[in-house]
């Protein structure tokens, strides 16, 4: 099993009547709610809680890509795993992932993702979504029936820019580039790649053809996520795959460890609350701009992960997210209980631990978070042995890789001559 | 009345539906991003005076939909294709917001084959003093206030017949909402400006400009913006009827069109 520890970095000052008072968590958001002397501590406490992750020794973590919202505060995923790479030294960097068709010319990400996988010495785990419609149509102005067409060429020419060893030209529709000779080239290439999807059949066809993974982020958690991944199982067996992998799929999902369950409830429902009440409180037509999603995939019935209202969840009570499994909550047992049906009913080998959620301090995310490692990780690690040899879908490290200087002080840089 | 009919008609890039129907001078009509059906008011009223000619975008009724038409040149050309494909020559061309948008390119990148010309408060150019609501981000029921005049009747318009909790009307609502929208995104989105104000110059037709007093979506300074762009054009304004005007005041827009004769 690969763990890996994810923060969505949400804005955590929301006020208590946001969801009264505010019509978007997302586009329109009301920019007076933002304070930067505030986010100073923000960004910061949500890079000591990354680096506490790699401290504790899961496996990944990981960082994604969101604009003009108090949902996540990462517009660039880049900076911030550029932020941990010199400090978290063992942990794989998940970048989950560059939106492809926001960076202009894409080639970018070519070159970022190669920065990250040379600085890190080929920790990189990478990912390439399509983006929110918020993020991609509504913040970054692309046009949705065209968005996937633009995403797939900006993927086919991040992956030949990485593998060709001589300048080519790029023809494309939405790039022209007549020199593309990115420098650096990333220590794995391609490093390995995952992909957020929603639920369209084009979606797992493109992670079965690229041999990406397919992983999947849904708050309303895992057992509403069943038949959304038997898709994928449905369709790998269709197709006459070679190999069921779990390592092929990766889940996202809350969890939050106490020592008890009572204790759980008692620490972490308010901030649980928050998350569902004020982070997801997305103006219904951002959802989903007209054309974002293909005619098939709104056939299928398959719903935006972001159009669903969320009002259901925001008057939940915490047992009832609990056993609706929204989230995974309780002392260690029960956790790894959970997990182990998650792990099992949906076959995955990735999981992306949402471990921090909503307006949650560093000292309960920290503690949380290292009850997961000592008391559920390790008894979850093998879930899958059969499958231990498959290294497709994580990162392949050099074995002896830069140890960064000491942070240098005023004397010692001018020699000792002051 | 003169009922349209429904024929099929193979363009280059698709095959889209054509409403046609009535006597007198072609007319040839594109319609705004909510689409046109064959019981459309204005239409059978146009009806009465001209032979409508009015072609269904792909993606828009049972018209196929069409990757292949991206850009606004895309969208200019297959109007060609489509008045081609109908063998008309020199019809009077309507076009009605997006639809009005298309139609002055038209007579933009032909201006010979165009020589008249009426736009129905045309979508196309940006004003910054007077941004235009974003339709894209909308939902069904936010709709009325930004396009009528009347917004109870225009709500009662729109959702006459709707049911959004039969789960089966909705789907096929969202897939035809996704089939339309997504398609005149390719020219409105973000933001419905594809350098037209820069070639408005070209247009040599007599073109008249039909604006509703209080349209909301493209409010009247939009028409006064067009009128500046096309040399010799007419701007009228229509009392109590927004965007929708074909729909609000059907008669008095066919009235001001008889300035085209």
């Amino acid at each position: 099993m690969k763990f890996t520890w994810f923060n969505l970095m949400p804005w955590p000052h929301l006020p208590a009547d946001f969801r009264k008072k505010h019509r978007s968590v997302w586009v329109d958001i009301d920019a007076k709610l933002y304070d930067p002397v505030k986010g100073h501590d923000v960004y910061n406490q949500y890079l000591d809680m990354l680096e506490y992750a790699d401290a504790m020794g899961y496996d990944g973590i990981g960082v994604n890509e969101h604009h003009q919202n108090a949902y996540g505060l990462m517009p660039s995923p880049n900076i911030m795993a550029a932020a941990i790479s010199r400090r978290a030294l063992n942990a794989a960097v998940v970048v989950l992932g560059n939106s492809l068709s926001l960076y202009n010319p894409p080639i970018r990400v070519a070159e970022e993702f190669a920065m990250l996988d040379v600085i890190t010495g080929g920790r990189l785990v990478a990912g390439f979504p399509v983006g929110t419609s918020m993020d991609t149509n509504f913040c970054y102005g692309d046009i949705p029936a065209l968005t996937r067409e633009r995403y797939q060429e900006a993927h086919d020419l991040v992956r030949k820019a990485w593998r060709e060893t001589e300048p080519f030209a790029w023809n494309g529709r939405y790039t022209k580039l007549r020199h593309v000779n990115t420098w650096p080239k990333p220590i794995q290439n391609p490093p390995p790649i995952h992909i957020p999807g929603g639920g369209s059949v084009e979606t797992y066809d493109f992670c079965l053809d690229n041999v990406y993974s397919y992983s999947y982020l849904s708050f309303s958690g895992y057992i509403r996520a069943k038949a959304l991944l038997q898709g994928y199982w449905d369709r790998l067996a269709e197709r006459n795959e070679p190999d069921a992998s779990p390592y092929r799929a990766g889940f996202a999902q809350t969890i939050c460890v106490a020592e008890t369950d009572a204790q759980a409830e008692e620490l972490y429902s308010e901030h649980v609350n928050y998350f569902f009440n004020r982070c997801l409180h997305i103006a219904p037509g951002f959802a989903d701009a007209p054309g974002y999603r293909t005619i098939k995939t709104i056939k299928s019935g398959a719903l935006s992960q972001f159009s669903p209202n969320f009002e259901e969840a925001s008057h939940m009570s915490w047992k009832d997210l609990v056993e609706g499994g929204f989230i995974i909550a309780g002392s260690p047992d029960t956790v790894r209980e959970r997990m182990e049906d998650l792990i099992k009913g949906l076959r995955v080998g990735n999981i992306f631990c949402l471990m921090h959620v909503g307006d949650m301090p560093l000292e309960k995310t920290k503690y949380s978070t290292r009850l997961f490692a000592e008391k559920v990780m390790p008894k979850l690690r093998n879930m899958w042995p059969e499958y231990a040899d498959d290294t497709r879908f994580w990162c392949q490290p050099l074995t002896k890789r830069a140890t960064p200087g000491p942070v240098s002080d005023y004397n010692a840089a001018i020699g000792g001559n002051r | 009345m003169t009922a349209l009919s429904l024929n099929k008609l193979k363009t280059h890039h698709a095959v889209v539906d054509v409403l046609s129907g009535g006597n007198g001078p072609d007319l040839f009509f594109l319609h705004g991003a909510g689409g046109v059906t064959a019981e459309d008011p204005f239409l059978t009223a146009l009806a009465q005076k001209y032979r409508v000619h009015a072609p269904l975008l792909p993606g828009y009724g049972a018209s196929d939909e069409c990757e292949s038409i991206r850009t606004m040149l895309d969208f200019t050309l297959h109007s060609y294709d489509v008045l081609d494909a109908l063998g008309l020559r020199k019809p009077i061309v309507v076009g009605h917001s997006m639809g009005g948008m298309m139609a002055a390119e038209m007579a933009v990148i032909a201006p010979h084959d165009i020589d008249r010309l009426c736009l129905l408060c045309p979508a196309g150019l940006w004003l910054d003093e007077y941004p235009m609501p974003d339709i894209f981000s909308m939902v069904p029921y936010e709709l009325p206030a930004v396009l009528f005049h009347d917004v109870e009747a225009g709500a009662a318009m729109m959702t006459a017949g709707a049911d959004f909790s039969d789960l089966t009307f909705l789907q096929n609502f969202l897939v035809q909402n996704a089939r339309q929208l997504g398609m005149a995104g390719k020219i409105l989105f973000p933001i419905a400006d594809r350098g037209l104000s820069e070639r408005l110059y070209r247009i040599q037709a007599k073109t008249l400009l039909v604006w509703g007093a209080s349209d909301r979506l493209t409010p009247l300074p939009y028409g006064e913006a067009f009128k500046k762009g096309i040399a010799g054009s007419e701007l009228i304004v229509i009392e109590k009827a927004g965007h929708m005007l074909p729909l609000e005041q059907t008669d008095s827009v066919i009235q001001a069109m008889d300035k085209l004769k």
